[in-house]
């Protein structure tokens, strides 16, 4: 019986969660919300440009691009954020002082750009020719048209995954502690683990979980909503295909 | 036209120009699907192709606006090879319509006819709308203007595919079994659509399985089987009395 209030006190200590709470909600969330949406922003980014050079036809961006997504997507979070945050750090050192977040930013949006860019890459090429060779026979070049009718369809397609895959790197940006971080520098995870070394209770480190699952969960929901509409907006005789080969590259 | 009231014209002010293919050939690997065509098009006229399904029609309309180009031969548009032509200037002046419509499932009816207007025309959003309003009109679909390709008919979705291309005021209409996909009730609108245009004195290329609208529309009508033109004349003539074996056998399938 003693054991077993023992265990609940370590988990759900709410006294020790009420301490917690105030760092949690003026440093550690706004922390992780600033980490998660500009490495989002910066890896969404990314992600499209390596999409477009992934399809590209010329092989000296459609090498680099797979090679990049290989390299990037192949690599532990935790050790990309390292080699990035720390072998980098004297220059970044020189250019943006002693902080870690521009760095961390940087390897959280160089991971999150691997994955993005294979989820668009994947939407684009989910596209049928036909509206390719629709466009093209209204008289837009091959860059407009994929700009303008196959890309947003593309993209469109693949909006579930990409939120999954900013659910990750809201997750993901729990690990530039590891590059070190000032107690006002702190984000959810941080903060929980601290208050959890200091005491050797994990109720504050639950407390920061609630924090992520806050986020996370109605994302998931999110994504959900969104892949059903997309799913019953999408007329079922849109699928058809052309019976020619049409290439229509460099006209 | 000389009626009191003015009709919505289905054509519009820009001059229609010949066609003219010149022994094409064309091959995809080892099939060879264009075997030497010749075909003549007079600025202003409706040209019918037949034949089975596989015999390089779709291919050839295709190689007119430079969608595919040919291994050998030449297509003359208004006189000048296109081959020559800057292809998106070329495809500007030349209309098409897809058996499977492919509008753009992204954007609303308007938009669809809008974008090329805006992109292309350099017209200003103001202008693009009332061009693509006017359009329309003409195909009996301006209360569709702001609804998504997925919730018309396919015959509306055809009829908002050919005022999408007649929005450019092209001059010439290529149509690749405009109708084919579309279910029976609903292929008469579009043909009617089409023998408009044909009267008003559009240059079309028409691909077509519908023998009825090749026998009343078409100037000529062109039979095609194996990447050759095996027979062409006016409708009277290929279908009153065909020459070939080949054409009598196709005839006696479809007819």
């Amino acid at each position: 019986m003693e054991t077993l209030r023992t265990l609940w006190d370590t988990f759900f200590d709410l006294e020790a969660m009420r301490e917690a709470l105030p760092e949690m909600l003026t440093i550690g969330l706004p922390n992780t919300l600033l980490l998660a949406v500009s490495s989002a922003l910066l890896g969404t980014l990314l992600g499209m440009l390596l999409a477009v050079c992934g399809l590209s036809h010329s092989r000296w961006l459609r090498w680099p691009a797979r090679t990049y997504t290989d390299v990037f997507r192949g690599l532990p979070a935790a050790v990309t954020i390292l080699l990035v945050g720390v072998g980098l750090a004297p220059l970044g050192l020189e250019i943006w002082g002693p902080n870690p977040y521009p760095l961390g930013i940087l390897a959280l949006s160089l991971i999150a750009g691997a994955y993005i860019g294979e989820i668009f890459r994947a939407g684009i090429q989910s596209v049928e020719a036909s509206q390719l060779e629709a466009t093209r026979a209204l008289g837009f070049s091959h860059r407009q048209a994929m700009r303008l009718v196959v890309i947003p369809q593309g993209v469109r397609r693949v909006l579930p995954a990409w939120v999954n895959q900013l659910i990750a790197l809201i997750k993901d940006s729990s690990l530039v502690y590891f590059l070190g971080l000032l107690a006002s520098q702190r984000e959810l995870f941080r903060i929980g683990q601290d208050f959890a070394a200091n005491t050797g209770n994990a109720s504050a480190l639950l407390l920061a979980g609630l924090f992520y699952l806050a986020i996370t969960v109605p994302l998931t929901h999110l994504v959900n909503a969104v892949d059903r509409r997309l799913r019953e907006g999408r007329p079922s005789e849109d699928d058809f295909e052309v019976d020619t080969v049409v290439s229509l590259e460099g006209r | 036209m000389s009626t009191a009231v003015p009709t919505p014209t289905v054509r519009g002010t820009a001059q229609p120009v010949s066609v003219q293919l010149r022994g094409v050939h064309l091959a995809f690997g080892r099939n060879k699907v264009l075997r030497g065509v010749d075909l003549d098009v007079p600025a202003g006229s409706t040209v019918c192709v037949i034949g089975p399904s596989g015999s390089g029609k779709s291919t050839l309309l295709r190689t007119i606006n430079r969608l595919i180009e040919p291994d050998a031969g030449d297509v003359l548009v208004d006189g000048a090879s296109v081959l020559d032509a800057d292809p998106d200037a070329l495809r500007q002046k030349i209309g098409m319509v897809f058996q499977q419509f492919h509008l753009f499932p992204h954007k609303t009816v308007l938009q669809n006819i809008t974008m090329a207007l805006r992109t292309l025309r350099g017209m200003s959003q103001e202008q693009a709308e009332a061009a693509a309003l006017a359009q329309l009109d003409v195909v009996g679909l301006r209360h569709k203007a702001s609804s998504r390709p997925s919730q018309l008919s396919g015959g509306q979705q055809q009829r908002v595919a050919i005022a999408r291309a007649l929005a450019m005021d092209p001059q010439v209409m290529l149509f690749d079994e405009a109708t084919s996909a579309l279910d029976p009730e609903l292929v008469k609108g579009v043909l009617a659509l089409m023998a408009d245009l044909s009267q008003q004195g559009m240059t079309m290329v028409v691909v077509t399985h519908e023998m009825g609208f090749a026998r009343e529309v078409a100037d000529s009508v062109v039979f095609m089987d194996h990447g050759v033109v095996v027979e062409q004349g006016p409708p009277a003539q290929v279908f009153g009395a065909p020459e070939s074996e080949r054409l009598r056998e196709f005839l006696s399938r479809v007819l």
